[in-house]
């Protein structure tokens, strides 16, 4: 019997299997990197325990200070989550070498399949579809028979997950680099810079079975999950039963999952993945720990995953046969990041966090929606961690109707804080493609939904200015009682410009606006009627209709929420302060990181597209490109600098005509 | 309670005499606002320059009032409605104060008679109100044509501003442009100066008079540039990038004054229970006709609530307290015109106690003057006004005067019209002030002039007194209008009737930046 459960993880994941624990009557134990001093899944733990330091090695990825924790929090089982040890053969060793109860598979089960190489191998003797892979030698450069392959390539780590260390390469001049920078992240991330090269299937499905073993030999094959759209090789929207899996397909590949599972003697919950494409079926990996999209699987079964595993883990049998699917569920993935810069990853203060409409938390729900969160109203979020703030999953009668609540949530959703993929979810769940089921992992690329916000935020940025004219007016410390802007001899209104900043980069938007004894005057709005404004709230009514914009201001930003969409405006200094420009050329730190690498130096030539810096920041390299051809005129990085948002890194000067 | 009997009867007709009078006045101040006219505009902005009101938009802190003073100074003269330059009182970080603006699109900014009468205006407001002086320069200097009436009485300008100065109220100097000879003492009287790089130039004789006087050669900038002054003559205290950039650097130097109020803070506020827009038909057109002017303090007041004073007593002059966007006030206000003795007693003693209590009056004019004739000659009529007069000349307390109607005769002087000093005096379209009223002049000069004939025994040419009386009428007519008059700085601005509660407000707040003053040395006589 489990007594007291130590979750060796952070975020959402912690807080959804403390949850189940306290269903359970199990007592929990938090562990929190100095990052992490406060957050949710710390403060609401039964016990909590520090790990020293911020980074992931000296944190959630140390064996050591973890098993200590345990010892410390006096708990007598250790759950992973996913990410961080969850699939870390030697961690399970020694949570059990510890005397405490592992929450997942053996060891060994987790060694076989940690290797990608290795599992494909294991996975094909036990007759089960994989693609064919090249390992590549070790040292830098060797890549040799490559020069063969069908291009696409892929190259992977093979201690991978999450994208992390996956590259496209599409021509053989690439492969080398690419081989290179895989290398390097998939050992920063896993410490372990082993990859391999299969053959790139484009616009295929990405499809898993979800698997849960007892110790009895009964094995579950819990249906299947769609995670076809991705960006960056990273899930955003998953979702079950997949639109593109007849019942024999299903059929098939929860046989061929139910083999996989029982090839290895495998124990606990697991996932099979595989590409489909057409008539191809084939296995890419098998996940030996709970997968971040397990909530649709949890709603369409109506089982609570986290019980099964924990209950497996005592030793209790599963029963004979799954319950019966039900409905439809589609999970997101909410994360800080911004699509309109390739996805950059987004750090800060998460003012404001609130989805409405949610039934359940961390739990599953029937017709409704759930929301998985690891963060809350004022949470900050740092550049140590994956920038994902919540998942949100609805559960619906059928695909539509399952789309139709997720899509109306999220774009309902107060998110006041950095940019996040929210408008691009919403466009995804509404695009009739997606709608039609015509989902694949070039979803994105193929379709780029316009993630910048509707034409309509003009009158989101009308409705911000009188909110922000009701603020000024509420704020006067003299003539409090006049009315706001009143002029006796009038000659221009009153103007304010705002940064809209949706996702599609800058685009600036001005507002003039008069408030005069017979209502509202505003340019380009002329039938619009102000009903009401106060600081936090303004009612507009145009063509008869009336619509009520909610204001919030955070950090000289301006957050409207209306029924016309969510839009994030920065309003702009009407007497700006003078900058110095920067000199042409100059190439600026995206966001704030560590200088990786320098590829050129100072007085040489460049050429266009070539990669002049290379920055980490958020556990992903970015390369900083000539966007020109020129000459390097001026250079301010040295690998180990840490950089601010902004800085210059150097200045190309461009070649004379 | 209002009587006020807004679908029937008088009031329609009224609302629209009003409302055409309105249309006018926007009229007149829409030609101040285009100030030199679209090619000079056009001009102005090519040079990527701002307007006078474009600077002083950017300048006060967004969706705060701006109350615009003599905008209509000059009308009726040879020089443009508005004489080239914007005044008026704005928040600024907080701060009330008073901007002065060149407009440099009308001929270049210069300064003509009108020009010269409106500013001191300005200076005296601020001064007397303690409230900071900001000036947005940029003027060719002094209309040459007309300078017998400028050169001598614009000595005050700097005077002013070093005397603003001297009594604690700061003087802050932003320079768009030119600012030469005489004007560069704008600058160099002020506190705080700040020049726009490449724009401002402050020298007291450009590069031909240099050349002139001593045959030097030199050219703009190294004569009075603002990097020159920023850089060598410590004339700018700081060099702004750009117009925006001079703005921004004013404002902060107005936060960086840590002013503080001296007078009252204003107490909650309520809005007036009747509709303030029923204030178009409450005057009639012909003036003879008396109104109520309880109907206008119910659609101005907090809560419409006016406690009066004495209503038994002396009928044809209201008198009471209320209070207006918080500040107690009381208010003197002419029922039918006609002071009597009665009225001129109870306004004397109404003064003096509203100098007991430090609570500053509002006038509400539309009287006809004194009553005349032997009854009340002989019952002291002079004396009692002159009490009136007295009193209203010699109270320290702060006043505000609304022309509503008729303003005429000494009546005038007793509800403290222009001559007594009031710190703000404001016209409604229907407003109309003389020494009497035209036809009334008229009629006298016509009994003069019939007997000055029978005294030399001439025959009295009726037809040549018909066209006098006509003439003099129309004349008398057109000079006691409000534009008119405003145009001549006897008022600080014609307003919308509807604006006056936010108008008073807005001077009741500007008001109390003063101290309040001390009171007179006797006790309140009883009348």
């Amino acid at each position: 019997m489990i007594t007291r459960l130590l979750v060796a993880n952070r975020g959402e994941i912690a807080r959804r299997v403390f949850r189940t624990c306290r269903a359970l009557g199990i007592e929990t134990v938090a562990v929190f990197s100095d990052a992490d001093d406060g957050a949710p899944h710390a403060a609401e733990a039964d016990h909590a325990v520090r790990l020293p330091g911020a980074r992931p090695a000296d944190t959630y990825l140390s064996i050591e200070k973890i098993v200590e924790a345990a010892r410390r929090g006096g708990a007598d089982a250790v759950h992973p989550g996913y990410g961080f040890l969850s699939e870390n053969a030697a961690f399970a060793r020694a949570v059990l070498d510890a005397g405490l109860t592992w929450v997942g598979p053996d060891p060994a089960a987790i060694a076989a399949m940690g290797s990608k190489i290795e599992a494909k191998s294991l996975m094909a003797a036990a007759g089960v579809p994989t693609l064919p892979s090249l390992a590549v030698p070790a040292a830098a450069g060797a890549v040799g028979a490559a020069g063969d392959w069908p291009y696409p390539l892929l190259v992977k780590a093979s201690a991978g997950g999450g994208g992390r260390g996956m590259r496209v390469v599409r021509t053989p001049g690439e492969l080398g680099r690419e081989i290179e920078a895989a290398r390097r992240e998939a050992e920063a991330a896993f410490g372990d810079g082993t990859v391999f090269v299969e053959p790139l299937l484009e616009r295929a499905r990405h499809i898993e079975v979800q698997i849960l073993a007892d110790a009895h030999g009964t094995v579950w094959a819990l249906g299947e999950r769609e995670c076809s759209i991705q960006r960056r090789h990273q899930k955003v929207v998953e979702e079950t039963p997949s639109p593109g899996v007849s019942p024999e397909l299903r059929a098939r590949l929860c046989e061929a999952a139910v083999r996989a599972a029982r090839a290895i003697g495998y124990i606990g919950a697991g996932t099979v993945e595989f590409l489909v494409k057409d008539d191809t079926v084939a296995f890419l990996e098998m996940n030996t720990r709970l997968q971040v999209e397990h909530p649709v699987t949890e709603c369409v079964h109506r089982v609570d995953l986290v019980e099964l595993q924990l209950r497996i883990a005592e030793g209790e049998p599963l029963p004979p046969a799954p319950p019966e699917p039900g409905g439809h569920a589609i999970e997101v993935r909410l994360y800080a990041e911004d699509p309109a810069r390739d996805w950059l990853p987004q750090s800060g203060v998460l003012h404001r966090f609130d989805v409405p409409g949610v039934d359940a938390r961390f739990s599953p729900v029937t017709h409704g929606l759930r929301l998985d969160s690891g963060v809350e109203d004022g949470s900050e979020i740092g550049v140590h961690y994956d920038p994902m703030l919540a998942k949100v999953v609805a559960h619906g009668v059928n695909r539509a109707d399952a789309a139709r609540r997720l899509a109306a949530a999220l774009a309902r959703a107060r998110v006041h804080g950095p940019v996040t993929n929210r408008d691009l979810l919403v466009a995804v769940l509404r695009h009739p493609s997606f709608l039609a089921g015509e989902t694949h992992t070039g979803f994105l690329d193929e379709h780029a939904p316009a993630a910048s916000p509707s034409g309509e935020y003009g009158l989101s940025a009308l409705a911000a200015a009188l909110a922000e004219a009701a603020a000024n007016r509420a704020a006067a410390t003299v003539q409090a009682g006049l009315p706001s802007g009143w002029r006796n001899v009038p000659s221009q209104p009153q103007r304010v410009s705002f940064q809209v900043d949706g996702g599609t980069g800058a685009d600036v938007c001005a507002v003039a606006y008069r408030l005069t004894r017979d209502g509202l005057r505003a340019d380009g709005f002329p039938g619009t009627v102000l009903v009401g404004a106060t600081p936090g709230t303004v009612v507009l009514e145009t063509s008869g209709v009336r619509r009520r914009f909610s204001v919030a201001r955070h950090d000289g930003v301006t957050y409207v929420d209306s029924p016309l969409g969510a839009v994030r405006l920065t309003p702009l200094p009407r007497l700006p302060e003078p900058v110095e420009t920067l000199a042409p050329g100059s190439l600026l730190a995206p966001m704030p990181g560590t200088v990786l690498r320098v590829e050129v130096k100072s007085g040489e030539p460049v050429a266009a597209g070539q990669v002049v810096v290379v920055l980490e920041a958020m556990k992903m390299e970015h390369r900083i490109i000539a966007p020109a051809g020129g000459t390097v005129a001026e250079l301010n990085a040295t690998p180990g600098r840490q950089v601010e948002a902004g800085a210059v890194l150097a200045v190309i000067e461009e070649e004379q005509a | 309670m209002s009587r006020l009997e807004t679908s029937s009867g008088d009031y329609p007709a009224r609302r629209e005499a009003m409302l055409a009078k309105l249309a006018e006045l926007e009229a007149e101040q829409a030609k101040a606002v285009a100030g030199g006219g679209e090619k000079y505009v056009e001009r102005h902005r090519r040079r990527g320059k701002l307007l006078a009101r474009e600077r002083i938009e950017l300048l006060l802190d967004p969706d705060s009032a701006f109350l615009e003073l003599s905008p209509l100074a000059g009308w009726g003269s040879d020089f443009p409605v508005g004489a080239s330059v914007v005044t008026g009182i704005g928040v600024v970080e907080g701060v009330e104060c008073v901007i002065v603006a060149n407009d440099p699109t009308v001929r270049g900014g210069a300064s003509n008679p009108w020009t010269l009468r409106k500013t001191l205006r300005a200076a005296d407001i601020a001064l007397e109100n303690r409230l900071p002086l900001v000036n947005l320069v940029e003027s060719g200097g002094a209309d040459l044509p007309t300078q017998k009436e400028i050169f001598i009485p614009g000595g005050r300008i700097f005077r002013d501003l070093t005397r603003l100065s001297a009594a604690g109220i700061p003087t802050i100097a932003l320079v768009f442009g030119n600012s030469t000879a005489g004007g560069a003492y704008v600058p160099g009287m002020s506190d705080h100066v700040v020049m726009v790089r490449e724009r401002a130039k402050v020298f007291l004789g450009g590069p031909p008079l240099v050349k002139m006087a001593t045959g030097e050669e030199a050219d703009d900038e190294s004569l009075g540039g603002a990097e020159m002054h920023a850089r060598v003559s410590g004339l700018a205290d700081y060099l702004a990038a750009d117009e925006h950039d001079a703005l921004r650097i004013g404002r902060r130097i107005v936060r960086g004054l840590n002013w503080v109020k001296r007078g009252h803070a204003a107490g909650a506020a309520r809005d007036p229970l009747y509709d303030e827009d029923e204030l178009l038909g409450i005057v009639p057109e012909d003036l003879r006709i008396p109104f109520d002017p309880r109907e206008v303090i119910a659609r101005v007041v907090d809560g419409s609530v006016f406690d009066e004073f004495k209503p038994l007593y002396g009928a044809s002059l209201v008198t009471g307290w209320a209070r207006l966007h918080g500040y107690p006030v009381g208010i003197l206000a002419n029922a039918r015109g006609v002071l009597f003795s009665e009225e001129a007693q109870k306004a004397a003693q109404f003064i003096q106690l509203a100098n007991q209590a430090r609570t500053p009056l509002i006038f509400l004019q539309n009287t006809t003057g004194y009553m005349v004739g032997q009854e009340y000659e002989q019952g002291g009529i002079i004396k009692h006004g002159a009490m009136m007069i007295n009193a209203v000349s010699n109270s320290t307390v702060p006043h505000l005067t609304v022309v509503m109607g008729a303003s005429y005769g000494a009546g005038n002087y007793g509800m403290c019209g222009r001559a007594y000093a009031p710190r703000f005096l404001f016209s409604w379209p229907s407003a109309k002030s003389a020494v009497m009223g035209p036809a009334q002049l008229a009629g006298v000069l016509s009994i003069v002039g019939r007997a000055a004939a029978q005294a030399r025994g001439q025959v009295y040419d009726e037809e040549a007194d018909a066209a006098m009386r006509a003439m003099v009428e129309a004349q008398i007519e057109a000079e006691s209008l409000p534009f008119f008059l405003s145009g001549r700085l006897y008022d600080d601005g014609v307003i919308d009737p509807r604006d006056t509660r936010t108008v008073l407000g807005l001077c009741l707040s500007a008001v109390n930046s003063a101290p309040a003053p001390e009171p007179a040395g006797f006790g309140v006589f009883r009348m």
